[in-house]
């Protein structure tokens, strides 16, 4: 396997907050916090695009190269987790993330934020695989049971892909190639550092056009 | 004699802190994704602890869940 990847396919997503919903319930997400969210561009205006958007498990994930106390890490599938019993909730991760995929709740007394919550790609955390312990902290391991994050199961256009990332590409490539348009994908030059259809390609130095 | 007893228990009391347990903060080790979950949401089709059969599980899970260019006509 090469590792898990998201795919938000911009051409498809209507905004119907599925993926939200699915997510919300999925892992019992506390009030105030949202895992994963659709972002709509030029809302209203003839031709606008949604996104779902949430922690997309970059490669070089700058929320743990920032983070004070080390408390993220990365699984053999390349999902980024975090241990929520060394996080302090400093909020760095926060302020480094391109996605804004750390959240904090905030139900303490006096409203003290708590420590950071994101998605896990429906992955868990530290505890044991499927145990009660996991479930509270970050929600249903759904790997580990043989099944893909739930929000993209229950995307109702399959705009939003999840998986293997080789599987998921192969995916969108095909719906492409098909409708011979679209090929942006939005987020995965930030995530992964691969050049996309759309982009300008890169200056090369002493290379004669 | 004296010189000799405090410079033991200088030793002494220098090697203590060798015996302290370590203080580093680090993150626990998380078990695997294809060694299974302990509930009862667990799909069949694949075994517990066989990574190969997880990784095929999940590749054929991807392309009838969500390849609809596949089963549309």
């Amino acid at each position: 396997m090469a590792r898990m990847k998201f795919i938000c396919d911009a051409e498809r997503c209507i905004e119907c907050n599925g993926c939200v919903t699915a997510c919300k319930n999925e892992h019992e997400v506390p009030w105030g916090v949202n895992r994963r969210r659709v972002v709509t561009l030029n809302d209203g205006v003839p031709g606008e695009k949604s996104i779902s958007v949430a922690c997309m498990h970059c490669s070089d994930a700058p929320c743990m190269a920032v983070c004070p106390v080390n408390c993220f890490y990365k699984t053999d599938e390349g999902v980024v987790l975090h241990d929520k019993d060394i996080c302090i909730g400093c909020g760095y991760c926060s302020y480094a993330c391109p996605f804004g995929a750390p959240q904090f709740p905030s139900q303490g007394t006096f409203g003290v934020r708590g420590k950071m919550d994101k998605c896990t790609f429906c992955a868990g955390g530290p505890e044991a695989n499927g145990s009660q312990a996991e479930f509270e902290k970050y929600g249903r391991n759904r790997l580990a049971e043989g099944k893909l994050p739930a929000c993209a199961e229950m995307c109702s256009t399959k705009a939003l892909l999840a998986g293997d990332g080789d599987v998921v590409a192969d995916i969108f490539r095909s719906r492409v190639v098909k409708r011979n348009k679209g090929a942006e994908v939005w987020g995965w030059g930030t995530a992964y550092g691969s050049k996309q259809a759309g982009q300008a390609p890169a200056k090369v130095e002493g290379v004669k056009k | 004699m004296m010189k000799r007893m405090s410079l033991i228990v200088l030793s002494v009391a220098a090697l203590t802190a060798c015996g302290e347990k370590a203080q580093m903060l680090g993150t626990k080790n998380d078990a695997t994704a294809y060694s299974g979950a302990t509930n009862a949401f667990v799909e069949p089709g694949w075994t517990a602890g066989d990574k190969n059969s997880w990784e095929q599980h999940l590749r054929a899970r991807a392309q009838y869940g969500q390849n609809d260019n596949t089963r549309a006509p």
